[in-house]
């Protein structure tokens, strides 16, 4: 009974630290974007308060939460006053399921007279098996936000970036779905922290049957599935709704999109839910593409022997270490990520609808589909000989 | 069904960590009075005639017809993925592959079909 309790609240600790990490990591990410576009485009951007202009977005959090509260329109408040909150929700549960380290595993120890563990404490919200499966669900409910802020607010504008924003999302959808097929027949799991395990180590390959190692390069998804990689790239700038897919706050056409009649800090609930959602998008494509928190050519046992041979840590001890380290790992690739989608942001101009429709219909769909059928003949072709 | 008690107890924090600042925001900040001008939805410089209950053009409902059909046939993909190696391993492979095949064929059709009759163009 006890050591259940132990369990049950450490895992509780790390739902609400897992979710406040993704709100609180937005405010910087805001500050990256507004310095980062500065910097591309010459300019200074935000240097005024605090150090680096680092404080600006605290400012601005006060400035947010002074504002007059203004609810459009007569009998759609309800649903105008929701969905920010739904906006929230996909990004918040999606990030959950993404593992952000290698598990944690306790020894057995004694405390309070009595005999604890031995845990092992994956570094994510909440595991299961069914990860893709989950997170594909879960983000596509990040239309009902849109569609829900365009109909509550009772205005052409907003309504028509929400129609635009909820059909160029479903359209990719198709195309992110089927280029992670071709991932998926290479893994033959569900689990994100079954394929980062995967990824363990250099790139061994299998051809007719022999297996072969190539040391230099690490056993990572990208290797065996580049085009699947860039589909699924170009599919999540178009998810998260970013340049130069971002047709729904196209601002010359539609002022602001689907939050045009929002303000304060419900509008930073959209940014909270738009920024989520890129930390997503980067954790899947980190952790379908880049190893997830592998370091490359070591593998998560090799870290431990590490600590515990040349540094004398205890085994839990040495987990935590590890995992600590691996969750830097991570997060590095992570804002690597992000920095593309900013510099991307800031570098392409925006397609016009058509095209963004024509690319996703059109291009992307039959590439991801072919995508499928050659990965299948090839693994055939290669395995079963 | 025990793992789903972490994702209902998230969801449950995050809905009211939202309806929380949404009623924060609406407690602080001037109060004023709002007129009809106030609450007139957002337009630049012309009298707000249009209601958003204007006309929507048709390609938005054929778009999600069109995606319902597709992401169930990919979603049907899935599970064939995840279990093609095992199929492989038992000697079947030519069998699951050959399976699917014949599904995808389908597939290429129906989207073929879609862009011949020009349900995908926008204007």
């Amino acid at each position: 009974m006890g050591s259940d309790v132990f369990e049950i609240s450490v895992n509780f600790i790390k739902l609400v630290a897992i979710f406040l990490l993704m709100v609180q990591l937005v405010p910087l990410l805001v500050w990256v974007e507004r310095r980062g576009s500065a910097y591309i485009q010459n300019r200074f951007g935000p240097n005024r308060v605090g150090p680096l202009g680092l404080t600006q977005l605290l400012a601005d959090a006060v400035k947010f939460l002074f504002k007059e509260e203004f609810i459009p329109g007569e009998g759609r408040r309800l649903i105008f006053l929701l969905a920010p909150v739904v906006a929230l929700i996909p990004g918040a549960l999606a990030f959950g399921s993404i593992p952000l380290s290698a598990p944690i595993q306790v020894e057995a120890f004694q405390w309070l007279g009595q005999t604890w563990g031995p845990y092992n404490f994956p570094f994510q919200s909440f595991q299961f098996d069914i990860g893709i499966v989950f997170v594909l669900g879960v983000s596509s409910l990040a239309a009902y936000a849109l569609l829900m802020a365009g109909y509550g607010s009772e205005n052409k504008y907003s309504l028509f970036g929400a129609l635009r924003a909820s059909a160029q999302m479903i359209s990719y959808e198709l195309a992110l779905g089927l280029s992670l097929v071709g991932i998926l027949l290479i893994y033959g799991t569900f689990d994100f922290a079954e394929m980062v395990t995967l990824q363990e180590g250099p790139l061994t390959l299998m051809l007719f049957g022999t297996e072969y190692t190539l040391s230099f390069l690490p056993n990572w998804g990208i290797f065996y599935q580049p085009l699947g990689f860039v589909i699924l790239f170009a599919a999540l700038f178009a998810e998260t709704n970013r340049l130069p897919f971002d047709l729904p706050e196209a601002e010359a056409e539609l002022v602001a999109g689907y939050h045009t009649e929002y303000g304060g800090l419900k509008m930073n609930m959209f940014y909270i839910g738009e920024y989520g959602h890129m930390l997503v998008a980067s954790g899947l494509i980190s952790t379908f593409y880049l190893g997830g928190y592998n370091l490359p050519f070591v593998t998560v046992d090799q870290i431990r022997e590490f600590f515990v041979q040349s540094q004398g840590f205890t085994l839990t001890n040495a987990s935590l270490a590890a995992s600590f380290l691996l969750h830097l790992v991570f997060m590095a690739k992570v804002f690597l990520l992000l920095w593309i989608f900013i510099w991307v942001r800031w570098t392409l101009p925006r397609f016009r609808y058509d095209q963004l429709m024509d690319l996703g219909w059109k291009t992307m769909l039959p590439w991801a589909l072919g995508n499928t059928i050659v990965t299948a003949v090839f693994i055939l072709w290669m395995r079963s000989v | 069904m025990t793992e789903l008690i972490p994702i209902l107890v998230l969801l449950a924090f995050v809905a009211v960590f939202g309806v929380i600042i949404v009623i924060v925001s609406g407690l602080f900040g001037p109060k004023r009075r709002q007129s009809e001008i106030t609450k007139a939805p957002y337009e630049c410089g012309l009298p707000g005639i249009e209601k958003d209950n204007s006309k929507i053009p048709i390609k938005y409902y054929l778009t999600a017809i069109l995606f319902i059909l597709f992401d169930i046939e990919i979603i049907f993909m899935y599970p064939w993925a995840i279990t093609y190696t095992d199929f492989i391993a038992e000697g079947q492979g030519i069998w699951a592959f050959s399976a699917m095949a014949i599904f995808i064929l389908v597939f290429i059709f129906g989207l073929f079909w879609e862009i011949k009759s020009r349900a995908l163009d926008w204007d």
